[in-house]
């Protein structure tokens, strides 16, 4: 469960964001500069909310009244990027393994199995994440994020950079994920269509006002 | 013509060590100053900055004298090293090698600076997402990422602190065997009426030393390009 009541100013941008959300893919879904990214990053604990709560399955990591402010290395999130941004110094095998020893995790090779069978992405373990193709390399951060074990994944726009035939064969992976890995999602996209096919609720954005909460039926609503 | 006399292996052994020690010695400090002026915003920065960059444009005779007032035997630092943890500095090889490190220092701080700079902070925030506390970013993300621009900063030092020669012997004099570097020796060579050919034995070793600094500095430079590249 994620429930999040929070104001934020950022410069001349207001966020004003309420929603509580059981659903396994909530979709953030709006124009660019409507405040989904500054949501998600709120979320994830990199941005500090002016005012307000927010609870990640059922502990408030955010709650300005207490003066409750988790830091994102505490929050368990996992957090896949627009631009994968693996660690160029490591390679795949390392990248994976990056999250369990952050997290003094203990090694779960069936885990380990699952994620890169999940993935495909036993062929590149022993390669350098500068010879990776975009859509691998992003497939390899969603491995990443899953493998640090955490409560709720968050996903800012991961197929964005990628172009029209790279998320095709991108998509399936995320649908398999929603429905085998058992990691709850928040995932941003400016794409209705993305959206239809992932999200089991969204949370529409404009100008940074929440303007429809519910079902994937709010997005025929236009945005 | 390379008959090196027992004086100059000396100095040569001398200088090594003193390099050495005040490169191995400053780069931890180097390491932490560069990683504040790189990353941090605090009251004061431009200050450190200047303070850091000090010994390159003072004249080196007036850092050595400022060191022979600190560190000296009556200094305010050094009588209390030397009264509480007996640590002296005056007329030492130790004194030296902080007279090294002080010089140097702005050369090694420069490079590492420039390396964590170019550090993509989003790789740093990626590794909080995954659950790595700030130290540990800096340990696993930050600084192996700048590990090229350590080597090059801790390369120039040391070139750096093998050649000084003003700083150094104002503070510490230039007594064979004990602070006589290379330069010092030169120096007394050419004062000296056969001294000739065994100052210019010792300007050829400080030369190949210099040279081969730098090629080593730029082969860490590049190195540096690649890992940023992740080949």
């Amino acid at each position: 469960m994620l429930r999040v009541d929070i104001t934020k100013q950022l410069g001349e941008f207001s966020l004003t964001a309420a929603f509580t959300s059981e659903g396994r893919v909530t979709g953030l879904f709006g124009a660019s500069g409507s405040g989904k990214t500054s949501l998600i990053n709120t979320i994830a604990g990199l941005v500090r909310p002016d005012r307000g709560t927010i609870v990640i399955d059922g502990e408030t990591v955010d709650d300005t009244a207490a003066g409750i402010h988790i830091p994102t290395y505490r929050r368990r999130i996992g957090y896949v990027f627009q631009d994968a941004r693996l660690f160029p110094h490591l390679d795949i095998r390392q990248n994976l393994d990056y999250g369990r020893r952050m997290n003094g995790l203990t090694e779960d090779p069936a885990q380990h199995k699952r994620v890169v069978d999940l993935l495909d992405i036993g062929a590149l373990l022993d390669r350098r994440p500068g010879k990776l193709s975009g859509g691998e390399r992003q497939r390899v951060a969603l491995g990443r994020a899953l493998l640090s074990k955490p409560r709720l994944l968050l996903l800012d726009e991961p197929l964005g950079a990628l172009d029209e035939s790279r998320k095709l064969e991108i998509l399936p992976y995320l649908v398999r994920l929603r429905d085998e890995a058992g990691v709850p999602m928040v995932y941003v996209s400016h794409d209705a269509a993305e959206l239809r096919q992932l999200a089991t609720q969204i949370v529409m954005l404009r100008h940074g006002q929440v303007t429809a909460f519910g079902g994937v039926k709010v997005l025929t609503g236009g945005a | 013509m390379f008959d090196i006399s027992p004086t100059e292996w000396t100095a040569i052994l001398l200088s090594l060590r003193v390099a050495v020690i005040a490169t191995l010695v400053a780069t931890p400090f180097g390491i932490a100053l560069a990683w504040l002026l790189a990353r941090r915003d605090f009251w004061g920065k431009s200050l450190l900055d200047a303070a850091v960059h000090l010994p390159l444009v003072l004249p080196p005779v007036v850092t050595g004298y400022l060191l022979l007032l600190t560190f000296g035997k009556r200094g305010l630092v050094g009588g209390w090293l030397a009264d509480h943890l007996g640590i002296v500095f005056a007329f030492r090889w130790t004194g030296a090698a902080l007279a090294c490190g002080v010089m140097s220092f702005p050369l090694l701080v420069r490079p590492i600076r420039l390396s964590i700079e170019a550090v993509d902070r989003r790789l740093e925030q990626a590794a909080e997402t995954l659950g790595a506390a700030p130290w540990r970013v800096f340990a696993t993300v930050t600084l192996p990422l700048a590990l090229p621009g350590v080597l090059a900063g801790m390369v120039l030092g040391f070139a750096k602190a093998i050649g000084e020669f003003g700083a150094t012997i104002t503070f510490v004099s230039n007594i064979p065997g004990e602070t006589q570097t290379i330069s010092s020796a030169i120096y007394s060579l050419i004062q000296t009426p056969d001294g000739d050919s065994a100052a210019a034995r010792l300007v050829i070793i400080s030369v190949v030393l210099a040279v081969g600094a730098l090629v080593a500095a730029e082969v860490f430079a590049r190195r540096a390009t690649a890992r940023l590249h992740g080949q």
